[in-house]
């Protein structure tokens, strides 16, 4: 009985959700840090552009500003409107945040040791990662469609209608990208689609030492920029914000909310931007790799990389959001589906078709 | 040819790249921001703020209750009621008030003033938390006179070659 409690019971019903839990935590207390300082370097970024300040009073330089505000949104009083839904009201800001922290489940920030033999930092090291990816990702429209029903107001509901058209649309086009990206892989697996690009285009051109080249931005480049725009459209981020353009509607989906339930929609949001910012580096920037095979570069940690990568990222995310004017909602529709959905369809058939010719496909 | 050119454009994204630049030249300029509570903008003399009520150099309330001020407000923000003054009988103001949420810093009033009693001050941080707080009245104005005395009396010699 002892030994099958040893055996049996201890891994895996009881020390086995411990350790997930303890590395859940520690993972997703620096990933709500990271979200507050992407907040605060949004707005100084687009302050900057627009020769602002930008929030400089909490703290040194602002520092302090989105700590301040979330103190702010808990202690406000949540206004629930008397003709809403009350239980889906307050469901969907929940769901949005819980599915957004969910997807960042099968991450991978750096490089495990040893290194390069299919280990990383990373709270699920599942072989099905992008799928899972895939799934999670596609039910953050669930919290927005039932934010914008339940609040019972014709302002919210029609947002939230864009805003799922808009996300739907866009995550067709992402998924033909990912599917180049694994045609050039071979695995479903996020850890290995970044070890995959440890050897590439800089062997063949026989550079070894600048693996930048080997990343798949520059042999799926039309890819990569395809990728970077349908993230914009599918985090609802400028120019695509046509959901809750400030100039124009309020607030999208959120008009109804307020205090920590609309805190809970901003982080959901945010969490989305800077996930895809994450899947564009893992995808397309060769995720914690280094860009040159020198000393030095080898000696910063891979989780180094990763951050600055995704920090490159996200501010090429902020810098379209101040100088792209918004994209009308038929333009919108235009470019995903006539122009991104053929383009990236004609790629996987190039790409498979140059794979399979040239004996390439892993 | 031109829809090729159109086509490589927006291939490589150059009217993009183009527009980031120019982004990133703004993104590094000195920012125009004035940095309000600690740094504030420069005023002109003519400058209309807060009102206040003047008293001469020997501490002699200037206002002689003509209600020229009272007559000329358009927003009938101010309310004077006038008496002669106990110890020599000359003609005073009992009442003076002045509703500042009801006032729209025209100036009339301080254009009226024979004996520049009443004048718009520099002074536009008075922000209260009540109502009741900016409804001002004779004490209350005289008191801010005597608080903003110097700089009123230098704007009014800095305007007075323009008058």
């Amino acid at each position: 009985m002892v030994e099958y409690f040893w055996t049996a019971i201890w891994p895996w019903i009881i020390w086995t959700p411990i350790l997930k839990a303890i590395q859940s935590l520690a993972f997703i207390v620096p990933l709500l840090i990271l979200i507050a300082y992407i907040i605060y370097a949004d707005r100084k970024i687009w302050a900057a552009v627009q020769l602002r300040r930008g929030p400089n009073v909490v703290g040194p330089w602002g520092l302090l500003q989105s700590f301040a505000d979330m103190a702010k949104f808990l202690f406000k009083e949540p206004i629930i409107p008397s003709g809403s839904n009350k239980i889906l009201f307050l469901l969907a800001p929940l769901i949005t945040a819980f599915v957004t922290i969910a997807v960042w489940a099968v991450i991978p920030v750096g490089s495990g040791w040893p290194a390069n033999e299919g280990t990383s930092w990373v709270v699920a090291n599942i072989n099905v990662g992008i799928l899972y990816v895939l799934a999670i990702s596609s039910l953050e429209v669930y919290g927005i469609i039932i934010g914008g029903w339940a609040s019972n107001s014709k302002y919210p509901f029609l947002s939230a209608l864009r805003s799922a058209g808009q996300m739907i649309s866009y995550e067709v086009s992402i998924g033909f990208v990912i599917v180049t990206v694994l045609l050039c892989v071979g695995s479903l697996n996020l850890t290995d689609i970044v070890l995959a690009q440890q050897t590439g285009l800089a062997n063949w051109l026989g550079v070894p030492t600048l693996t930048i080249l080997n990343w798949f931005w520059l042999p799926l480049f039309p890819m990569f920029i395809v990728f970077v725009i349908s993230a914009l459209a599918e985090t609802n981020r400028p120019p695509f914000d046509l959901p809750e353009a400030e100039s124009e509607l309020v607030a999208g989906f959120m008009v109804e909310y307020s205090s920590s339930l609309y805190m809970l929609f901003m982080l959901g949001e945010y969490l989305a931007v800077t996930f895809m910012c994450a899947m564009t580096t893992i995808l397309f920037l060769g995720g914690w790799l280094p860009p040159a095979d020198i000393a030095i570069f080898n000696w910063i940690p891979g989780v180094v990389w990763f951050m600055l990568k995704l920090w490159l990222v996200f501010f090429m995310f902020a810098m379209v959001k101040a100088f792209v004017p918004r994209y009308r909602y038929d333009q919108l529709m235009r470019l995903g589906w006539k122009v991104f959905l053929p383009l990236s369809l004609f790629m996987v058939v190039a790409v498979a078709s140059v794979l399979h010719f040239f004996d390439l496909a892993p | 040819m031109a829809r090729v050119a159109q086509g490589i454009k927006s291939l490589f994204l150059l009217e993009f790249v183009a527009a980031f630049w120019l982004s990133m030249k703004y993104f590094f300029k000195p920012k125009m921001t004035v940095n309000y509570p600690f740094e504030k903008g420069p005023l002109s003399p003519r400058f209309r703020g807060e009102h206040v009520l003047r008293r001469y150099p020997n501490g002699e309330e200037r206002c002689i209750a003509c209600k020229l001020c009272e007559a000329v407000c358009p927003a009938q923000a101010i309310i004077i009621e006038a008496g002669p003054r106990r110890n020599d009988g000359t003609r005073r103001t009992t009442r003076y008030d002045i509703d500042m949420t009801k006032c729209i810093y025209c100036g009339l009033c301080q254009e009226a003033c024979p004996v520049e009693a009443i004048v718009e001050g520099p002074n536009f941080e008075y922000a209260t938390e009540t109502h009741e707080e900016l409804l001002y009245n004779k004490e209350r104005l005289l008191e801010k006179g005597d608080r903003w005395e110097r700089e009123i009396a230098k704007n009014i010699e800095l305007d007075a070659p323009y008058r």
